[in-house]
């Protein structure tokens, strides 16, 4: 059955859309995400990972690890914000994989393969809604954070900068999110991507405490992990201590390309293979 | 008029072990309203999901308004409204908000589609939950709501899959004449039932499936004159031994006995004098008649004689029926 479905002509000769097409595709896309923003609106209480979590976080972690962790030329709140940051928006992710595999099941799934819209809209809305609400869990964190006592020592520009990438990363792996979701049998196998995948991935970085720390196998997991150039490269961007400065990994060296570099690449994987999956997942 | 907006040739589909469809034919003309009737599971959903190219056939040819539905679906979703069985609506959404995302999702403007929606709601009467979230709707409204969905963009072709299934007798009534005044515009209907009564009142054309095949096909009353075969009912003043062996060789088949031997009841051939005939054969043997009733066959005669099977009546879950559910069970079973 997968073999057939990956060899049927889905799309024998797909011209590219003219730019009436790519129009229309905004307005199939917008319709979407507006869709999905509804059900946010219905349902606050799941919005909590985004609003109350990152508040949670940033102050069990600010004043409970915070006098345990020597950092090196700074304090714990500077360091840890950016970890912040990229815990509860890598962790949201969950969400994307839930509501797509919900979307496969109650959705309205079966109405909108009939209708003659862009079809990839489904995914392509519901991530943009996704990164409207991980934009509101940045601003959270980053006031939470002003709140407790953090502070950036840079200018605007590289300060935007900095949330930018760990939201660029946000958005290249919630498509990895979506091909979960797409892959799960219920909505409730999807979640288990959270704590398999997403919590492991958050922890083992330099979020939470340098990666000196931790065992020498384990450092090297750590210092290659997307989550810890993303991490490093908001701190170097904010002028905040950044412990990772000091590893000769590479990435470490150069936060800033890897993180938009592990970006790209997961972009560039996940989002086509999430088209593909979905097309062979409505296929009968 | 002539042209077939709805054309079917030799359809196949399977779904793992169960053939759903085997080499199904009809058509529909334009302007013309095509029932749909089968038992459960008989095909219909596939049928129309083949159709809304929701499914691929495994063979044969399917077109809708003259569009190949394999080789051109985007095409072919341009012409059509669909309402099908379930999984159409959104359940977060107000029944207005549903109605103006599948508009846009046609390609209307934003304005258009609220214009279109406020007017479809008022034909179904649901103005007054137009902004209460679906979860909360009542299983009628959310048919009406439905089929509303499915005529947001004026498709010339409309497919309605069980419309009225589990619909209150009025609800029911609203759904009928809403198809009427679609038809009035020159619209195409597929419409699948289980209801005769319903086929009956709105089809120009039944065509009648079981297990994947199509066993007749024509208007309601060539279907009615095609079963020759009429029912008769005897009522006796008390039950009596030798009633069955008394009538037995003049009706077809097995004689049924009911009411404690007081009914009687077989299938009988419309000869003249046959009501004159039995109540002589009875009165020779010595047995009180009360009534006795020769019916002319009705459609549900009709389908029993063709599929063996009598008409569900009034099940809003049909767990035989190839629904999106067995869909997915059936395509759950074929990936692992």
């Amino acid at each position: 059955m997968t073999t057939a479905a990956a060899a049927l002509p889905v799309a024998v000769a797909r011209p590219r859309p003219s730019s009436a097409g790519m129009a229309r595709r905004v307005h199939d896309v917008w319709s979407m995400t507006r869709r999905s923003l509804v059900h946010i609106s219905r349902e606050p209480m799941q919005l909590s990972d985004v609003t109350l979590q990152p508040v949670l976080f940033t102050v069990l972690f600010v004043y409970i690890f915070g006098g345990g962790i020597p950092i090196p030329h700074g304090s714990y709140k500077d360091f840890v914000l950016a970890g912040m940051l990229a815990l509860n928006l890598v962790t949201s992710t969950m969400g994307t994989a839930v509501g797509v595999s919900t979307d496969l099941h109650e959705g309205m799934i079966d109405r909108i393969r009939s209708l003659p819209m862009w079809r990839a809209s489904v995914l392509v809305g519901r991530s943009v809604a996704d990164l409207i609400t991980s934009c509101l869990c940045a601003l959270i964190v980053g006031v939470t954070g002003l709140a407790v006592g953090w502070r950036p020592a840079a200018g605007l520009a590289p300060i935007v900068g900095g949330f930018a990438l760990v939201l660029l990363f946000t958005y290249a792996l919630s498509w990895i999110a979506t091909c979960v979701g797409l892959n799960s049998k219920s909505p409730e196998s999807a979640a288990s991507f959270g704590f398999i995948v997403l919590f492991p991935l958050a922890f083992i970085s330099n979020a939470m405490i340098p990666t000196q720390h931790m065992p020498g196998w384990l450092q090297a997991v750590a210092n290659w992990n997307p989550v810890s150039a993303v991490t490093a490269a908001a701190r170097h961007l904010w002028g905040n201590p950044n412990p990772s400065a000091a590893v000769h990994a590479w990435p470490m060296q150069h936060p800033v390309v890897a993180a938009v570099g592990w970006s790209l690449l997961i972009l560039a994987v996940a989002a086509p293979l999430a088209a593909r999956l979905f097309r062979r997942r409505t296929i009968e | 008029m002539d042209r077939d907006m709805i054309e079917v040739e030799e359809l196949t589909k399977s779904y793992g072990e169960t053939q759903a469809l085997a080499g199904v034919d009809f058509s529909v003309p334009a302007g013309r309203v095509l029932g749909l009737l089968g038992p459960n599971g008989a095909g219909k959903t596939t049928a129309v999901r083949v159709l809304t190219t929701l499914a691929r056939p495994d063979g044969g040819r399917a077109a809708v308004a003259g569009v190949d539905v394999v080789r051109h679906p985007a095409e072919v979703r341009r012409h059509i409204g669909v309402a099908a069985q379930d999984a159409t609506l959104d359940p977060l959404l107000t029944g207005r908000q549903n109605l103006v995302l599948v508009g846009e999702l046609s390609a209307m403007t934003g304005h258009l589609a609220k214009e279109r929606a406020t007017e479809l709601l008022a034909r179904f009467e649901l103005t007054d939950a137009a902004n209460r979230v679906v979860k909360g709707y009542s299983g009628g409204m959310r048919r009406r709501l439905d089929v509303a969905a499915s005529l947001m963009a004026h498709p010339p072709v409309l497919f309605l899959d069980e419309p009225t299934t589990g619909l209150d007798p009025a609800s029911r009534q609203r759904v009928w004449e809403a198809v009427r005044q679609l038809l009035a515009d020159g619209v195409t209907v597929l419409l699948t039932t289980q209801y005769l009564e319903e086929a009956d009142a709105l089809a120009d054309r039944i065509v009648v499936i079981d297990r994947g095949r199509v066993v007749a096909d024509g208007t309601p009353r060539e279907l009615k004159a095609a079963s020759r075969g009429a029912r008769l009912e005897v009522s006796l003043a008390a039950p009596s031994p030798d009633a069955v062996a008394t009538i037995a060789p003049l009706v077809n088949g097995a004689v049924q006995v009911s009411d404690g031997g007081r009914r009687l009841g077989a299938g009988v051939d419309l000869t003249p004098g046959l009501a004159t005939s039995i109540v002589r054969a009875l009165d020779g043997a010595g047995i009180l008649v009360d009534n006795v009733e020769v019916r002319q066959p009705s459609l549900d005669d009709v389908f029993f004689a063709l599929t063996g099977d009598h008409i569900d009546d009034g099940t809003a879950d049909d767990p035989h029926d190839l629904g999106s559910d067995g869909v997915d069970r059936a395509l759950e079973g074929a990936r692992t």
